[in-house]
């Protein structure tokens, strides 16, 4: 009982619950259908390739994981959300596809500036996308929501612009690794465990992460403290645009081409919940990264058990909500608070007969 | 009404009679808003009652609207209407005239209205936007609603902190109004002069309990300071005066001229040697705190200049100061001092962290140590380093602050009500570190209610009224000295 209550308040029990759950549900239809019942975690070697459940979740959920890494710093320090990170996925891809085949070419098999060049351009836009939010945000007060609906509904056309209102397809291997494969691991897993391991240095070995924490909780106290609140929330929406921004190359290799409509479509939202799922409040204040990534991981699981299920692409959403539902009632506060109450009666009647 | 670690309000009567205007007084942290609170049904209380006349027995409020029921309205600082509303539908929101279909009967909502205007003698066309009238009048319609929701008692808090001298004027003209029809008026205020003007009767509070309720012709400023602040003039001989130490010789450490914050704090000018502690008193909003946060850049100087150990510095953030070697520690502990959700541990370090800078990380055993250091030696009593702070008590609280400037190792320290709230032992334990810190050649601004406190640690005082330096004691420092100061010269004796 006490150690039921114990595993319950550890700060990552929610996020890894759901998880599990969702992982659990796999079981159990596999099982059902008459499907070997760890169907999800088999990994196997197909054309030199890891090949699994498991693997797809990993390997699919990367952008997602990615964007969660910024949004959870956003969300920390400014106690708003960065809407405008799927439309900046979108203006990177279209940027870094336009340099690589130049200007106005639709098709290109071979790059018209050196691979890298367009990669890390895309991904400095998207920091500068980033920036643009930031100054909004942090230095006039712009709330949140407001300063980045404008990159929202902005960046995409932008990125059209540069395409010529062209689908860029970058017909060349190279470019493709991206989102294909390295080794036997496919490619994003890599680039998005970088990411994390790179983000987790910077939160443990400078002080980031309890600036931006302070600063989410307490700006006049932090700033009469010494830190600088405003540089601390603009660099958290720098580091959110880089990060849309190596999503947005990902997602853009993943198809070898710049499909500006599509590209991040939706992305900002389960970025958003990604955060929410980590058991972070959007209200600001503390956050575990660890949480936002696992949040990330669990919807990109949600979304593969469903396809493995059947469900069609088009009713997909539908179940997603549902689940989604269920899993942020569990967190809210009341239900938590009814809880609290019914085992509190228990004990009491309990109690009572003792 | 007790508050966690602090009774808030312990055993207090207030009598109010039909038709008098009487001045709530008291400093901060005294339990007007207290008793505001539990009389209006904000805060619920553990003992005692009220009583309202017309009303048989104890009555017991819920919610504030259930006060208005009974007779009582409260009229806060901030006007608590809608703006862009008309002063029609200000007057009656929530309660509209209905006509038989059940819509607002507009017509007759105007007419009622223009009607309570004219008898409370403002010119207000009722159908205007609310947010076209000046505070002022926005405040007496305000006052309007309360008085049409047929008020027994209407207590107005603050109400004239925003407001010019005609407002004012304008203000006491419709509160003399209202008491000749016999409404009841609690006047809460820190304009001294405002209670000798209309108040009837005085009832001080101070730390919680009632020290009296005095007719206004029977409590000259000068006693209602020292009401206020604690110490009855029979005290005064007991009084010990500490040799003077003389400071002229010392170096300059900080030397501000003319600078200002516009609202705040008036141009003034200051010198603080090292070693010094230097005090600043005055009534709240006399611009004491103002005047040390201009220095620190919480609030930035508008004019004037500032020299910091001989060097003319600028200091744009209080980021700047600190690297100077200041420190603020500010009296608003919980909207500006604490970070409720981190850690004591964190929030000792985080002032020190700030100054080294976002990547130089101090290791973990560095932060341990530091925390360690300072929770043995101010005895912070917290269950361990990690615990959050928003967790401990207002005393320990106000300790973990202290600490993390004492961490940052500051030339000049400015602690702005450093014993609020905190238990006698701490605050002389407090007191003892000042004086130690100023031993060891640190200078230090310290502000407090208390007078005695300051006459106990400082050198120096500065008296501050109405946002400016009005004088300053450098010897003789006696409560008397220092209170008629502060109430200024006057009528009174």
């Amino acid at each position: 009982m006490t150690n039921i209550k114990k595993l319950i308040s550890k700060p990552l029990f929610l996020p890894i619950f759901c998880m599990i759950l969702v992982m659990a549900v796999n079981i159990i239809f596999d099982a059902i259908n008459g499907n070997f019942a760890l169907n999800f975690f088999t990994i196997s070697v197909r054309n030199g390739i890891l090949y699994g459940r498991l693997i797809d979740v990993l390997n699919r959920g990367s952008e997602i994981a990615i964007l969660a890494i910024g949004m959870t710093l956003v969300v920390s320090c400014s106690a708003g959300t960065d809407i405008s990170v799927g439309s900046v996925m979108s203006l990177a891809a279209s940027f870094c596809c336009m340099l690589l085949a130049g200007f106005g070419v639709s098709s290109t098999s071979s790059y018209n500036v050196p691979l890298f060049v367009g990669v890390i351009a895309g991904i400095l836009l998207a920091g500068v996308c980033g920036a643009f939010n930031g100054a909004l945000v942090a230095f006039l007060n712009v709330q949140p929501m407001v300063a980045t609906l404008i990159l929202f509904s902005a960046a995409r056309a932008i990125g059209l612009l540069l395409c010529n209102n062209l689908i860029v397809y970058v017909r060349v291997d190279s470019f493709g690794v991206f989102g294909g494969h390295l080794g036997i691991l496919p490619t994003p897993i890599i680039i998005a465990a970088v990411c994390i391991l790179v983000a987790t240095v910077l939160l443990k070995k400078t002080a980031l992460g309890l600036y931006v924490q302070s600063v989410g909780i307490n700006r006049k106290a932090s700033r009469i403290a010494g830190v600088r609140s405003e540089r601390i929330i603009f660099i958290c929406y720098i580091i959110c645009g880089l990060c849309a921004g190596i999503a947005g190359i990902i997602a853009s290799s993943r198809i070898t081409s710049a499909d500006s409509n599509n590209i991040g479509l939706n992305f900002e939202l389960d970025a958003i919940l990604a955060v929410a799922l980590g058991g972070n409040s959007l209200g600001g204040g503390k956050f575990r990264l660890a949480g936002s990534i696992i949040g990330a991981y669990t919807i990109q699981a949600i979304t593969t058990t469903l396809y493995a299920l059947g469900v069609s692409t088009e009713q997909a959403p539908v179940y997603k909500a549902i689940i989604v539902i269920i899993i942020v009632a569990i967190q809210a506060p009341p239900v938590k608070a009814f809880f609290a109450r019914r085992q509190a009666k228990k004990a009491a009647l309990k109690g009572g007969v003792a | 009404m007790t508050f966690p670690g602090v009774k808030a309000l312990d055993n207090v009567d207030l009598t109010l009679r039909k038709g008098e205007i009487m001045a709530l007084m008291g400093e901060n942290g005294a339990g007007k808003s207290t008793l505001i609170k539990c009389l209006t049904g904000i805060n619920a209380f553990e003992a005692g009652e009220i009583h309202v006349e017309g009303i048989d027995g104890p009555v017991v409020n819920h919610s504030t609207l259930d006060a208005q029921k009974k007779g009582i309205s409260t009229v806060y600082q901030e006007v608590n209407l809608c703006p862009n509303l008309s002063v029609a539908e200000n007057l009656y929101i929530g309660r509209e005239p209905r006509t038989k279909l059940g819509t607002i009967d507009w017509k007759e909502m105007i007419s009622r209205s223009s009607r309570i205007m004219k008898e409370l003698e403002l010119d207000v066309d009722v159908t205007k936007t609310l947010e076209d009238y000046s505070l002022a009048l926005q405040q007496m319609i305000a006052i309007a609603r309360a008085v049409d929701m047929e008020c027994k008692v209407l207590i107005l808090d603050e109400p004239t902190s925003s407001l010019d001298d005609n407002e004012v004027a304008k203000l006491f003209k419709l509160m003399r109004q209202l008491k000749e029809k016999g409404v009841s008026i609690v006047f809460v205020t820190h304009f001294l002069e405002q209670v000798y003007e209309v108040c009837d009767r005085i009832t001080v509070l101070r730390n919680g309990t009632l020290v009296g309720e005095y007719p206004i012709a029977e409590l000259p400023r000068v006693k209602l300071v020292a009401a206020m602040m604690g110490k009855d003039f029979d005290d005064l001989a007991s009084i010990k005066t500490e040799d003077n130490i003389d400071f002229t010789n010392a170096p300059l450490v900080v030397k501000a001229k003319g600078m200002s914050h516009k609202g705040t704090i008036k141009p003034f000018d200051l010198e603080i040697h090292k070693g010094e502690v230097v005090g600043l008193t005055g009534l709240l909003g006399s611009g004491r705190s103002e005047l040390a946060r201009v220095i620190y850049g919480a609030d930035k100087n508008q004019t004037g200049e500032l020299e910091f150990n001989g060097q003319k510095v600028k200091i744009n953030a209080p980021i700047d100061a600190m690297n100077l070697g200041m420190g603020l520690l500010p009296d608003d502990r919980k909207a500006e001092g604490i970070i409720g959700d981190l850690s004591v541990r964190e929030n000792i370090i985080l002032a020190l962290q700030a100054k080294r800078g976002m990547f130089h990380l101090l290791p973990m055993s560095k932060q341990n140590e530091i925390a360690d250091k300072y929770i043995e030696m101010l005895q912070i009593k917290t269950a361990s380093k990690e615990t959050l702070i928003g967790q401990l008590s207002g005393g320990n609280q106000q300790k973990v602050i202290l600490a993390r400037w004492l961490a940052t190792d500051p030339d000049f320290l400015i602690l702005d009500e450093p014993t609020r709230g905190i238990d006698v032992g701490t605050k002389t334990e407090i007191q003892k570190l000042v004086l130690k810190l100023a031993k060891e050649g640190k200078s230090l601004i310290f502000i407090s209610s208390e007078i005695e406190e300051m006459i106990r640690t400082c050198n120096k005082l500065i008296i501050l009224r109405d946002g400016q330096t009005v004088g300053e004691i450098t010897e003789n420092l006696t409560q008397e000295n220092v209170m008629s100061g502060i109430a200024g010269g006057g009528e009174n004796d």
